[in-house]
Formats: structure tokens, C-alpha cells, sequence
């Protein structure tokens, strides 16, 4: 019925078709029009600081601005990582802090997660909702106590504070994840391996874990970005330039950009490009993790 | 017989022993007891976490909140005397906390409304799709410490490309961005909501977009319904979940900001930009203040509970749930 009546439509109106089909060309070339618009106003940010990082310090402060430098200064990246300020020594502290911190909260979420969706005990449902309202106060209040506490234990400008904590279940957001995730894995292979003779862990290590390759690196991504851009936990924690991590460092950077009186601009924002280049590269490698982890926290969350 | 009458009272009490251990676990049969011990294991490292990390921070900093404590000594208990101080003794109390709401009421509209314009226009089944999403995501990525000071350079009055563009378009006076009294709150606005815009809030409308049945989209192009009606009347309902729980999130967000005013602006000039977690960070961690920094971490959860409250109380008038 409906068919019929669309398909009498389309006949009665034949003369008039392609005006609609010109409308709808223009809608669409506007539509091209305001995305391209869009990407250059997400990408020149971008690459203004890309080029940047390649210019001379006239070129840097020069009026009007350059866009593009002259002969592109790619001995830059090289030097920042030989000026006064420990630049290098700060992306291996960053690293450190992110495989630590990376490595943590996979394992011990995932054990966490296993024994929610798969276990029955007094008290779980209430801790489930416990875990999750965790997500909703602000991490200030907790910061001042846990730093009373890693200040008694003797940690402050360690980097113990920085991944500790995430070895303890890996915080609410980690173990939700890994337990939506465990609920789409069929019951019915924990009670064959169960009927054969294994025992819980090697049901987990063996069958469940195998099967979250996925959600492992969908976490893993989310937690390594979360990780490497984390600017409070280290401003806080950590009081000599040694122990910096790239996100502080590049604060301290940027309040003092000069060496013995020697300006650093261009070398800062060399410094800024090489802190975003890890992450930029992760985000394209493993982008469809990316999107589904996120689809997966927002739609059942 | 002996043997039974032995054996009997052993029997007995081992079986209540394993039944008392079985109801404190909430377990009927032997196996489900021990299947019920072995979770507590595997949960182990999150109860000691919760203890640790949340629990007793949690009653530590409500604690502090009525001390005055300075990480060397003791807490000194002196009553509500910083709840009063905040309230009515701190200059910087309530102009920072407006100022974190002014924040907020520009950032949320723009960073969700941008993102759901953005996602619509993604929808649209475009050539090169993948590569727009990326490029709008990327922003999101920039750790916030580069973000700040990359629009620093940008947004610089004289050498910055922004004013150059703006110059050469004929504004002959652009504003002076971050560096300006009155323009550095909108300055840090736009930035976060550059930043935040094509980012996660993005890639869920795109998704709740996606769920949105095709069957809606025909029957209101039988009607006659144009591209605006049909956003109108089918999408924007039908995302309105979507867009709840974007909102929730934004607000959660925005009353926390902090990174990027602190790295571009330390909080200036003259305090345009003295966010509230900015005025908790300095007394706490500059001024050592670790009593006064509490009780100002539990107004802003407060409030913050508060928000989370009204906006789960009033979704129920505009949220629509299929089937619910």
C-alpha cells in the first residue's frame, strides 16, 4: 500500500524530480562545505604547532607571524632533549609511570571484574554500587587525605603515588568496563572447563582472558592517554625537575622557556609536538578499540 | 556404636561450622561457599583499594574539613570555623565559585551542543568519514598541559596567528585573549570547548545516532517531514538519553576544570581565571592548608551532588526511553 502509493508519487511527479535532486546536491556540497571548515579549524591548531616547532627564535616572534619557517629547523627535536632542563629524563619517567600504571590497572581490574560477574557473595551487588558511585565525587576530596598518607609513608617526589593506587583494582571506570564485558561471555564456558577439572584462576587466565583481547586493549588506550596527559597527580607528588613527568615538565618549561638568558620558545613547542605524537600515534593504531570502548561506557552506562 | 557416638558430635559441629561460614557468605551448599571465599579473593585488591584510596580518605578529609592542619603535627579540631571562614572570611570563595559557574554555563551548551551538531553532520554518510572523525578527535588527545600552551602561542596578542587572521580580516583592534582581564575566562572557555567538542561526547551521540531505527526517518518522510523536521521530531527525542547523559558528564567536567587555566593563565591575570579547584589547589598545596582545602573539596562535592541530584530528578520531564 504504502509502496504503491510512493511509486504513483514518484511517476506523477517526474518533471519535477530534479529540482529536488538539485536541492539535495546543494545540501550535500554545504554539508562537504562546513565539514571541510570544521577540519581546518580542528586541524591548523595542529599544524600551526607542528610548523612552529620548526622555526627559528626570530621566526618564532616575528611580525606579522610565519606560518611556514624558512628552512625547517628539524635539529630542534634534537636539541631540546640536550638543553639544561632533563627533558629526555622526563619522557622515560612518563613511560615508566604509564606501563606501571598501564599494567596494574589491567590485571587487577580484570581479576575484579571476573569475581563480580561471575561470583555470588553477600555484599557484592552493594559493592558494585559502591564502585560506581566512586565515580561521581570529586577527586578533591580525596587528594589532600591521600597525600597526608603518601607523605607519612615517606613518598612524596617518588613516583610511587603515581601507579600504586592503580595496582588496588584500577578504579571504578576500569572495572566497570571489564565487568560489562565478562556479562557478554557465555556462562556455559566456565562450567565446561569447571566440569573438566579446572579451578577459577586457570578459568580465567585460560578461557575467559583469551576471549577479552579486545576490552583489554580498549582499556589499555584509554588508561595509557589518561595516564600520559595526568597533570595533577604529578604536579602535587613531585618537587625536582629529575623526577618530572612530560606533562609537569612542560609546565615547568613553559613558565621558564630560557636557558641562561637563551630564549626556548621553538624548542618548547618541539617539546609539546613530541608529547602528543605517542598518544596521536596510539589513537590511529588502535582507533576501533578506542570507539567501542567508549560507545561501550556511555550506551550501557 | 561407638564409633557413631564418636563420631556423631564431630559430624555435627563441622557441618555448623561450614553453615555459619556459609550464611556469612551468603552461600547454601559446600560448593558455593567456596565458590563465594574464592570471589572475595578475586575482589580483593579493589576492597583494599576502596579501604585505602576512597574510604578512608573519604572520612579523613571530612574529618580535616573541621581542622586546621598544616601535614606537619596534628589536626587541630576547630569546629565549622572554615565552612565559616569560606563562606564569609574568603575573598576569593565566591568569586571563584561563580566564576567556575560562569565557566560552566558557556562550556556545557557548546561543548554537548557542538558535539551533537558535529555527530549529525558525521551521520550524514559523507566520503571520508573515518578521516573527518579523526581529525575532530584529535584535539581530544593533546595532553592538557600542551593544549594550554599551544593556544598560549596561538592565541598571543601581537605574533599570534589568531590575531593575525583577525587583522588581516579588518579587525584592526583584536582582543588580547588570555592575556586580557576581560577576555581570559572566555579565552580558557574556548579553548576547553575546542578541545572537548569533536571528543568522547562526540563518538557517543554518533553511536546513540546510529541506534536511532531508519523506520522513524521513513514514516516522517512520508509525511512530508523536511531534514529540520525530521531532526526536530525524531532524532532530538530520541537521543535525549544520549544527550542526558552527555550533560551529566560535561557538568562533572566543567566544575573540576583546572589544568588548562593553571598552565595558560595561573589563574590571571588578576584573577579572571581563579577557578574553584584552582582556589582548592593553592590553599591545600601552596598554603599547605590541608584543613581549609577540605572543607572547600566538600562544598564542591556538594554542590556537585547537588547538580547530579536536580538533573536526575528533572530528567523524567524532558528524557524520553524507549519502551520504558
Amino acid at each position: 500500500m504504502a509502496q504503491g502509493t510512493l511509486a504513483q508519487d514518484t511517476q506523477l511527479h517526474r518533471p519535477s524530480v530534479s529540482p529536488r535532486r538539485a536541492t539535495q546536491t546543494i545540501v550535500r556540497a554545504l554539508t562537504y562545505a562546513i565539514v571541510l571548515a570544521l577540519c581546518v579549524l580542528f586541524g591548523f591548531p595542529l599544524f600551526w604547532t607542528a610548523m612552529s616547532s620548526l622555526k627559528t627564535i626570530p621566526e618564532m616572534f616575528s611580525f606579522p607571524p610565519i606560518l611556514i619557517p624558512a628552512a625547517p629547523q628539524w635539529a630542534n627535536y634534537w636539541t631540546v632533549l640536550n638543553i639544561d632542563y632533563p627533558v629526555g629524563r622526563w619522557f622515560i619517567n612518563s613511560v615508566l609511570i604509564v606501563v606501571l600504571t598501564t599494567f596494574g590497572t589491567i590485571v587487577t581490574s580484570s581479576l575484579v571484574a571476573y569475581s563480580f560477574a561471575r561470583f555470588e557473595y553477600r555484599g557484592r551487588d552493594i559493592l558494585f554500587m559502591i564502585t560506581l558511585s566512586t565515580m561521581m565525587l570529586p577527586a578533591q576530596v580525596t587528594l589532600i587525605p591521600q597525600f597526608v598518607l603518601f607523605y607519612k609513608l615517606g613518598w612524596v617526589n617518588t613516583h610511587l603515588p603515581l601507579w600504586v593506587p592503580h595496582w588496588f583494582g584500577g578504579g571504578a571506570f576500569a572495572i566497570f568496563l571489564m565487568r560489562q564485558f565478562f556479562l557478554t561471555l557465555p556462562r556455559d564456558l566456565d562450567e565446561a572447563a569447571l566440569i573438566d577439572g579446572a579451578g577459577y584462576f586457570r578459568i580465567f587466565w585460560s578461557i575467559l582472558m583469551p576471549l577479552c583481547k579486545p576490552v583489554l586493549a580498549t582499556l589499555a588506550i584509554i588508561t595509557i592517554i589518561a595516564s600520559w596527559s595526568d597533570f595533577l597527580g604529578p604536579l602535587i607528588y613531585l618537587n625536582t625537575p629529575e623526577k618530572f613527568t612530560v606533562s609537569v615538565g612542560l609546565q615547568f618549561f613553559n613558565a621558564v622557556p630560557e636557558v641562561g638568558g637563551e630564549p626556548m620558545q621553538h624548542l618548547l613547542m618541539a617539546a609539546c609536538v613530541m608529547s602528543m605524537v605517542p598518544i596521536i600515534l596510539m589513537f590511529f593504531f588502535g582507533q576501533r578499540f578506542f570507539v567501542q570502548g567508549i560507545v561501550m561506557s556511555g550506551i550501557k552506562g | 556404636m561407638a564409633v557413631a557416638e564418636t563420631g556423631a558430635p564431630v559430624q555435627r559441629s563441622a557441618e555448623s561450622r561450614a553453615s555459619l561460614l556459609s550464611r556469612l557468605v551468603g552461600a547454601q551448599t559446600p560448593f558455593q561457599t567456596k565458590r563465594a571465599i574464592w570471589g572475595y579473593v578475586y575482589a580483593a585488591p579493589w576492597i583494599l583499594g576502596l579501604i585505602i584510596f576512597w574510604g578512608g580518605p573519604i572520612l579523613a578529609s571530612f574529618y580535616f574539613g573541621f581542622t586546621e592542619y598544616a601535614v606537619i603535627g596534628s589536626p587541630r579540631f576547630t569546629g565549622l570555623s572554615n565552612y565559616i571562614r569560606a563562606f564569609s572570611g574568603d575573598e576569593l570563595f565566591w568569586p571563584s565559585l561563580g566564576r567556575t559557574f560562569s565557566f560552566a554555563g558557556m562550556y556545557i551548551p557548546f561543548a554537548v551542543g557542538g558535539a551533537l551538531i558535529l555527530a549529525v553532520l558525521l551521520n550524514q554518510k559523507l566520503f571520508g568519514t573515518t578521516v573527518f572523525r579523526t581529525l575532530f578527535f584529535v584535539p581530544h588527545l593533546i595532553p592538557a598541559v600542551a593544549l594550554a600552551v599551544l593556544w598560549t602561542f596561538l592565541l598571543a596578542p601581537r605574533v599570534g596567528p589568531v590575531n593575525e587572521f583577525l587583522r588581516t580580516i579588518g579587525i584592526s583592534d583584536p582582543p588580547g585573549w588570555l592575556a586580557s582581564r576581560d577576555s581570559a575566562l572566555a579565552s580558557v572557555t574556548m579553548i576547553n570547548v575546542w578541545a572537548a567538542m569533536g571528543g568522547n561526547t562526540m563518538l557517543i551521540f554518533l553511536a546513540g545516532l546510529q541506534g536511532v531505527p531508519q523506520e522513524l526517518y521513513d514514516a516522517a518522510s512520508i509525511d512530508g517531514g523536511g531534514p529540520w523536521a525530521k531532526f526536530r521530531h525524531v532524532t532530538l527525542p530520541m537521543l535525549t538519553p544520549t544527550i542526558f547523559f552527555n550533560v551529566v558528564l560535561a557538568v562533572i567536567g566543567a566544575l573540576k576544570v583546572f589544568t588548562t587555566a593553571w598552565v595558560a593563565t595561573q589563574g590571571g591575570p588578576s584573577y579572571a581565571t581563579w577557578f574553584f579547584a584552582l582556589h582548592i589547589y593553592f590553599q591545600a598545596f601552596q598554603y599547605f592548608r590541608l584543613g581549609y582545602g577540605s572543607a572547600l573539596a566538600w562544598v564542591l562535592a556538594a554542590i556537585l551532588m547537588f547538580f547530579t541530584w536536580v538533573q536526575v530528578r528533572y530528567s523524567r520531564r524532558w528524557v524520553h526511553y524507549e519502551g520504558g
